[in-house]
């Protein structure tokens, strides 16, 4: 049978020249960093290497750029590092309702630690207003965090406009950056952000490995104690295989990124348009224009989005609803909920997840097996066939 | 294993959704079917978290359990075959676990696997299997299904293994039920099953039966019952104990608290042992009485669904099961409505129980059955 994975936003298959440069730090070059001899010294080079390619993508300075475990350790640090450093300043964070679980259960974690927590609401594309956060900022609010691209429905929020507000407020501003790193540009020098979160394994890379960029003079406490690697900001020896990987992997999706865009962009458009052509009552929960090219997010009327992506798990076809870490519960996904999307029509969503490997056969099989099956749950749903009538 | 499946066509490549629990008696059943050519599809069913139940667990692995899922997931990937988890923690609490709740507060004990039988895996996984395109749905209960052409009903059995028999919790199955479901260990005795799941290296051959209710992996009903109802304005009300002679002779911490047939907890010191004979909601009061007392032969069902026959038309003699340990005994059964049968055992039996279900057979068939209203003193 057809396998076409197209859950990209969930993870993405190791590039093969990531896995190459990996390998020799499995092997050979085992050595651990914080050593004084030769093993110690090639690993050590190795992981400034690796940390001189992430601040490429940030445009920072390497001192900038903290290797951790992944998006979710790098979002825990950036909220509750600043949060615990900052609470002589004040204990306020205004976040949005359309993050990351990373970053929604952090603050929920700081707020029964006595933090108050704003979340700002979203309109009908997932859009924070950055009037909402103007309004929002007190005297004690001491951090920002919205995240860049969201990842059920790809939605780019304005962070611009955003950061610049915070700046003004004299506010932090983290973003996890997670979906969005490596397929748009995140300049700092631009874009007056503190602190990033990415992930490796979103972008090519492995698993278990991230960073997050803290611009320099940011307040932050560590989580984990231990020895002094990453300048006493996150103790434990460094992963370097997963660090290298995630060097490279980074190092090609940003001088891929725009042709990249454009192959995810030609697949997403052309998917969307024959979906169209094929299947009536879909509506496109995704901002049309303002989303990162691989992702789509699309109700299908009168189905549930649980029973599409089994039926197309067994045509071969890997898909998802929501995030994948909210998949298989049947609450309505807290991200569509906060677009003001009903119920009925968030729980028949599903995300599509294109990613670079992606073809338009893919696309065609796709469009030549869903039809049939959105067909058969829909003449099973007896709401839909009533509504018809 | 040809006669396993015996009573159902063999359908090389349709499809059946396996309900799977992540035990030795499911996973089996996933695997004879995937051997008789069978197109399977494991589901494990989320239907309860520790969170909103409470209480330590017993044993490791125990159904809704991350372990389980797991489990099931592992004996899927032996076979080759796909395993989702369905998340049904709403419709379980909303239509089982409420149920569970409110029954004990009117001083009833319910059967809450049964319900679970028609209300969830019968009624939305049944659901889900047929969006899946499934023909068949099957699970590792010990019964048998049969056609019977002269009759043109669909049948139930007990399980070949007598001590294993699980036809009592299937009594609510619909005719239309009863067609779509396949039952892959009904020739099989318990022992055959793990040998089987051994032979065939099955991850679970040897893991331990699961308890009584799953959602109450303590097995502290009293302590659940206190925590499902925190907070609410109805909690239990103390209340008095009378004997048979209507002297008050002590007092309730509840009426959700007790069952019929219970000694334990009467906190009353008495020459005799005492047990709860009768739980009176509306007055709040708890009758007891000995042992001798417990013993009735006249009880009512209701909620009736009928298997072998279409309806009961006067009184038929069968056998009895009034609750999932008991041995089916002798009586008669006769209609009074459509809805409502009277039940007389022909010797008294211990402890009738409003709540249970209660079963009637003709030697291994299954008539059908119901739930116990009311016994008559």
């Amino acid at each position: 049978m057809k396998k076409i994975y197209l859950d990209h936003s969930a993870t993405t298959p190791v590039n093969p020249k990531v896995l190459e440069a990996m390998l020799p730090y499995y092997k050979e070059h085992f050595g651990n960093p914080s050593s004084i001899h030769e093993f110690g010294k090639v690993a050590k080079a190795a992981l400034e290497e690796a940390r001189e390619k992430i601040a490429e993508l940030f445009n920072c300075s390497p001192y900038e750029i903290y290797f951790t475990s992944g998006g979710t350790e790098s979002d825990n640090l950036a909220i509750k590092g600043v949060a615990f450093a900052n609470k002589n300043k004040g204990k306020h964070v205004i976040t949005s309702k359309i993050e990351h679980h990373a970053v929604l259960e952090s603050c929920k974690y700081l707020k029964r630690e006595g933090y108050q927590i704003t979340h700002l609401p979203v309109d009908r594309f997932g859009f924070v207003d950055p009037d909402d956060l103007k309004k929002n900022i007190r005297e004690d609010t001491i951090l920002v965090t919205i995240m860049h691209a969201n990842n059920e429905t790809g939605t780019i929020e304005p962070i611009e406009e955003l950061a610049k507000i915070a700046k003004e407020k004299g506010v932090y501003f983290h973003t996890d950056a997670v979906q969005s790193a490596g397929k748009i540009p995140i300049d700092v020098e631009k874009l007056p952000i503190d602190l990033a979160s990415i992930s490796g394994h979103k972008i090519y890379g492995p698993k278990g490995v991230g960073a997050i960029y803290i611009r320099k003079g940011t307040r932050i406490t560590p989580l984990s104690h231990g020895g002094h690697h990453e300048r006493s900001r996150r103790a434990g020896t460094e992963n370097i295989p997963g660090i290298v990987g995630l060097g490279e992997a980074v190092k090609i999706a940003f001088k891929d990124m725009d042709k990249y865009n454009e192959h995810l962009k030609n697949l997403s458009v052309t998917f969307l348009k024959k979906l169209k052509e094929t299947i009536n009552d879909i509506q496109l929960n995704s901002h049309p224009e303002k989303r990162i090219s691989s992702t789509l997010n699309i109700s299908f009327k009168g189905v549930e989005g649980e029973s599409i992506i089994l039926s197309l798990d067994m045509k071969g076809v890997a898909v998802a609803s929501g995030s994948a870490c909210t998949s298989g519960s049947l609450e309505p996904s807290h991200v569509l909920s906060a677009m003001g999307i009903e119920p009925a029509i968030a729980q028949s969503s599903i995300r599509f997840g294109f990613g670079r490997d992606n073809t338009l056969e893919d696309v065609d099989y796709v469009i030549s097996v869903l039809p049939e099956i959105i067909q058969r749950l829909r003449s099973m749903s007896p709401i839909y066939t009533q509504s018809k009538k | 294993m040809n006669e396993i499946l015996r009573g159902k066509p063999s359908f090389k490549g349709r499809t059946v959704v396996v309900a799977m629990s992540g035990g030795v008696d499911s996973s089996l059943s996933a695997f004879l079917l995937k051997e008789k050519g069978y197109n399977v599809i494991g589901i494990t069913l989320k239907l309860w978290d520790y969170k909103e139940v409470g209480g330590e667990p017993l044993q490791d692995g125990v159904c809704c359990s991350v372990d389980s899922m797991n489990d099931a997931l592992h004996v899927c990937t032996q076979i080759s075959s796909p395993h989702y988890v369905l998340d049904l923690t709403k419709e379980f609490r909303g239509r089982v676990i409420k149920n569970f709740v409110s029954q004990y507060k009117k001083g009833r004990t319910p059967n809450p696997c049964i319900l679970c039988n028609t209300e969830i895996k019968w009624k939305v996984l049944l659901g889900k299997a047929k969006k899946l395109g499934a023909d068949f749905l099957a699970t590792g209960h010990y019964a048998r299904i049969e056609y019977d052409d002269k009759r043109r009903r669909f049948l139930l059995f007990k399980g070949k293994d007598p001590s294993k028999d699980q036809s009592y919790a299937l009594w609510g199955l619909s005719q239309k039920n009863l067609a779509f479901t396949l039952l892959p260990l009904g020739e099989l005795t318990k022992k055959k099953t793990r040998e089987l799941a051994s032979q065939y290296n099955l991850k679970t051959a040897s893991k331990s039966e699961s308890q009584e209710i799953c959602f109450i992996p303590d097995n502290d009903y009293p302590r659940f019952i206190k925590d499902w109802e925190k907070g609410q304005e109805s909690e239990a009300k103390k209340g008095p104990i009378y004997n048979l002679k209507g002297e008050r002779i002590g007092a309730h911490k509840g009426i959700p608290f007790y069952t019929i047939g219970q000694r334990k907890g009467l906190n009353i010191s008495y020459p005799k042992p005492l047990y709860v004979l009768k739980i009176d909601p509306k007055e709040n009061t708890l009758w007891v009485g000995e042992d001798k007392d417990l013993f009735k032969s006249t009880f009512y069902v209701s909620n009736l669904n009928w298997i072998s026959i279409e309806n009961l038309k006067d009184t038929i003699e069968c056998q009895i099961k009034i609750r999932y340990s008991h041995q089916p005994k002798k009586g008669m059964i006769s209609r009074l409505t459509d809805k409502c049968v009277l039940v007389k055992f022909q010797n008294p039996e211990r402890a009738i129980t409003p709540g249970q279900s209660a079963v009637f057979y003709r030697g291994d068939e299954v008539v059908g059955g119901g739930i116990i209203d009311k016994v008559k003193d």
